[in-house]
């Protein structure tokens, strides 16, 4: 198994730690992966005032691994469903499209679709698999409640895409269960992080946060657990921010890959548990003893 | 004693330029919060920092900085090795040819008892590091105009760099080629060392260089005899040998020497070895003197940033210090475009045109800007979208061969330019999230003008089209602009259940939505059903969309919501697009 790993912008420059994490964890399970050095960005924050530019820019990641015979695996959920939706787009006709190929063209670059694109979370769910997980997990956590944050930009637009069951979708349940995690049942599962207007509504985007935080904590969970940037930055270093100011009492969110490594005997530097904002160290409490867990 | 008084002139340039430049790191001010550290507080910062660092273990990390990134350059090499090669033959090859051939006063002749500089090694030597300069300009005339590097833009100063090194390297060389072949040359060397009567000895002698030496006589010529050669050769063991190899090690001059063999005779009689020599002291001295001010300025201001970057901190390090860097970092770019070909955002260029969007055009910028230049508005409005069309990845600033800490003169620029500009669409996008992580640094007010000013721009003439008093009008122009992809039509099947706004968590979070949001999303369906686009592209819930998909889910008609806001906000981002007035007054630069 070997894709071309897509980190996008956020993840070098702000969260290094789902760099570090996830590529430990996917070398863990057998997964290779390829850094393509002229990735750009998936076009996601162009969207709002130029399609033209968003397109070109996703085509161009879209072409280069095509070029290089990989399908994608992106951590970023907003750049999964940016490059998903332009890989949409460019099996429609139209001008954007010819314009958008035309510029392609005058890089040297093609895309005609033959490589797929797919999220972390997917690559494990569907091409590592529960089982393999569950073999190279060494020790389960026990009584530790995890809340799930799907990301809307996987999820939606389903047709688009294909992440997993719009309304009940079960996938990441499946793969924080596997680590002995319980993933707790709360309203607001589905809903937007707030992330998408931070910068220019800042009001709206914290408001949106707060309420995914306390129908968090109303369901009982003592982590929120994310696999995008966009997300984790909201609710790490901009709940930080708003406890700062309203001095309520956080619900840190922990990363997928970090949740997963800690089971995988991976030491909490790998997995950069201590470059959140908000703490998440008391997470290790939860784990049982490798011993216990082999008898 | 012309010589003497051109290289006391532009020593005294030089120095005065170097001294002028040094003042400007101190002076000039990028951003706003710079302005209020006084040039006093900003020297005596930098001898503060600069003594702490020195006198502390962080001295290691500069001894360090200084081999890898200053005489090893490997931040290039890991970059592109065919530029590190280019770079290291023009810099190796100058130095040594500056250090060896034109300081041979103060630093060969101290240093080597038996310098001379028409005895190898020291002749092979000058030869070999000219040919290196000469490759090095081959690489960089290659990749500039051959290779056509992309997004490698080629100013005014990159030509002025490539010109300025080529004349004072080839006037050099084909020096070197007339003055072997010079007949005039020839005979002054006879007349100081030799000392000759006899005419069979002149003969002689002349013969050996004309055979040996590539001297052009109009006396002797080949053929010629063996007697005469031998008898030529004592001679020449006798008075000229200790000073002259043979002159095939001076490679390049000694090439020239035959190519231009033909002519030598009328070449010589014409003076040329004399012009020649003016032009290449001339061009050495117009180097030096303009050098503070030309992009070679680069020599000097590159190792500061580069040491001054490894050892400073955002967090730690004084903010005088800080505003001091920002300014030198703009004399450490020597415009090479290595974050121009990495940047994220750059296809955007491709689409836009926008110079702007690339850094390295953008630092080229900011030297005007710092340097208090006026813009006109039509220039600021470019770079004002230029420099927010950022993702903040950092990669500009992890690839700068020069180290510079392009991510924050990017946060201090932006600050700047977004505060004093026109309304910048751009700013109602997910490129604000970085400024959003870091609105603690910024003042509340200041955070908030771009935003009102954005937001007043996009939502048009939205207030004037909902005032019932309005005559409704009808604009099919603009349907036809948006209706650029197929999504855009599907608001024609909308029935009017109401999902999307029922769905919505954006509507869900105000207490009164439709006076907030100006419209709500099925309205927002129903307008254009209407054909009303410039209504449609007006309201507030277009921006403050959160563009989770809740509403296109949901549909039960497939009216594919959320792509077609997307196309209202191009439209409605394209509509505000700066209107520059021409008649307004430029705005003061920095």
């Amino acid at each position: 198994m070997k894709y071309a790993l897509f980190l996008g912008c956020n993840i070098p420059a702000r969260v290094d730690q789902y760099d570090a994490s996830a590529r430990a964890v996917l070398r863990q399970v057998g997964v290779q992966l390829k850094d393509i050095r002229e990735f750009n960005c998936c076009g996601y924050p162009m969207r709002n005032v130029d399609q033209k530019a968003f397109l070109l820019s996703s085509a161009v990641n879209l072409a280069l691994a095509e070029r290089a015979g990989l399908d994608i695996l992106a951590l970023c959920k907003c750049c999964f469903g940016t490059l998903k939706e332009a890989e949409h787009l460019l099996t429609e006709q139209g001008t954007l499209q010819e314009e958008v190929n035309g510029l392609l063209a005058q890089r040297g670059l093609k895309y005609t679709g033959k490589i797929r694109i797919k999220h972390f979370l997917s690559v494990l769910y569907h091409d590592v698999g529960l089982d393999t997980l569950k073999s190279k997990i060494t020790r389960q956590y026990k009584d530790v409640k995890i809340a799930t944050h799907y990301g809307c930009h996987a999820l939606r637009p389903s047709k688009i895409t294909r992440f997993d069951d719009p309304v009940a979708p079960s996938i990441f349940d499946k793969l924080v269960e596997v680590t002995g995690a319980k993933s707790v049942d709360w309203d607001r599962k589905l809903e937007c992080c707030g992330a998408p207007v931070l910068g220019f509504n800042d009001d709206l985007s914290m408001n949106l946060t707060k309420k995914k935080i306390s129908s968090g904590k109303k369901a009982g969970a003592d982590y929120l657990c994310s696999a995008c940037p966009y997300c984790h930055l909201q609710f790490d270093t901009v709940q930080k921010m708003m406890v700062s100011k309203n001095g309520n009492d956080p619900l840190a969110s922990v990363l997928y890959p970090q949740l997963l490594g800690l089971c995988m005997g991976m030491d909490e530097k790998t997995l950069g548990i201590n470059m959140n904002q908000l703490d998440i160290s008391g997470v290790t409490s939860f784990l049982e003893s490798g011993e216990e867990n082999a008898e | 004693m012309l010589f003497t008084a051109f290289l006391y002139a532009s020593l005294i340039i030089f120095a005065l330029g170097l001294i002028s430049k040094i003042w400007t790191w101190f002076s000039r001010t990028i951003g706003i919060s710079a302005k209020r550290i006084s040039t006093s507080q900003r020297v005596s910062a930098a001898v503060k920092g600069i003594l702490g660092v020195v006198f502390s273990a962080k001295i290691l990390t500069l001894i360090k900085v200084f081999i890898l990134d200053v005489v090893l350059q490997i931040r290039i090499l890991k970059e592109d090795f065919l530029r590190w090669v280019m770079h290291m033959l023009i810099y190796t090859g100058f130095m040594l040819l500056l250090l060896m051939h034109a300081l041979e006063n103060f630093i060969s002749e101290p240093l080597f008892i038996n310098y001379y500089s028409t005895i190898n090694p020291f002749m092979f030597l000058r030869d070999l590091f000219g040919f290196m300069v000469i490759v090095g300009i081959g690489i960089a005339i290659f990749r500039r105009f051959v290779l056509k590097v992309p997004r490698l833009k080629t100013n005014a100063m990159d030509y002025y760099a490539i010109f300025i090194l080529a004349v004072i390297l080839l006037s050099g060389i084909v020096l070197e080629g007339a003055k072997i072949t010079s007949y005039t040359e020839y005979q002054f060397m006879v007349e100081d060392y030799a000392d000759l009567e006899d005419e069979e000895e002149i003969a002689a002698l002349e013969s050996y260089w004309v055979r040996n030496f590539g001297t052009v006589s109009p006396n002797v010529q080949a053929p010629f005899d063996e007697e005469v050669l031998s008898m030529g050769q004592d001679l020449h063991e006798a008075s000229c040998m200790d000073c002259h190899s043979a002159p095939q090690w001076a490679f390049t001059g000694y090439a020239t020497a035959k190519i231009i063999k033909p002519m030598a005779l009328a070449l010589d009689r014409a003076g040329t070895s004399t012009i020649l020599w003016y032009i290449h002291f001339l061009a050495c001295f117009l180097g030096l003197a303009y050098l503070p001010f030309s992009k070679m300025f680069h020599i000097f201001a590159t190792p500061v940033s580069l040491l001054a970057n490894a050892v400073m901190e955002k967090d730690t390090s004084d903010p005088a210090n800080i505003a001091t860097r920002q300014v030198m970092e703009l004399d450490a770019c020597m415009h090479c475009g290595t974050c121009s070909l990495r940047c994220s955002a750059a296809s955007a260029f491709d689409v836009r045109g926008n110079d702007y969007i690339l850094p390295s055009e953008k630092v080229t910028f900011l030297k005007t800007l710092a340097a208090g230049k006026k813009l006109s508005a039509r220039k600021l409005g470019a770079i004002q979208e230029g420099v927010y069309l950022c993702t903040n990845c950092d990669r500009c600033t992890v690839v700068c061969p020069a180290g510079i800490n392009l991510k924050e003169l990017w946060f201090t620029v932006r600050e700047d330019l977004v505060q004093r500009g026109y309304p910048e669409p751009l700013v109602l996008s997910p490129f604000s999230f970085y400024r959003g992580l870091n609105r603690e640094n910024i003042s509340k007010e200041d955070y908030a003008r771009p935003l009102a000013d954005a937001n007043r721009a996009v939502a048009g003439k939205f207030e004037q089209v909902m005032d019932p008093s309005t005559p409704i009008s009808f604009k099919d122009r603009e349907i036809v602009e948006l209706d650029q992809l197929p999504s855009t039509g599907t608001f024609s099947y909308c029935f009017g259940c109401q999902t999307c706004t029922t769905v919505c968590p954006v509507v869900a979070e105000y207490e009164n939505p439709q006076q907030t949001l100006g419209l709500l999303p099925h309205q927002i369906m129903n307008c254009l059903g209407l054909g009303l686009v410039e209504m449609a592209s007006g309201p507030r819930m277009l921006w403050d969309c959160v563009t989770c998909y809740q509403c296109q889910e949901n549909c039960p008609q497939n009216v594919e919501i959320t792509d077609i806001f997307f196309q209202l906000k191009n439209l409605a981002a394209k509509n505000a697009g700066k209107v520059v007035d021409e008649s307004s007054p430029d705005l003061e630069a920095a």
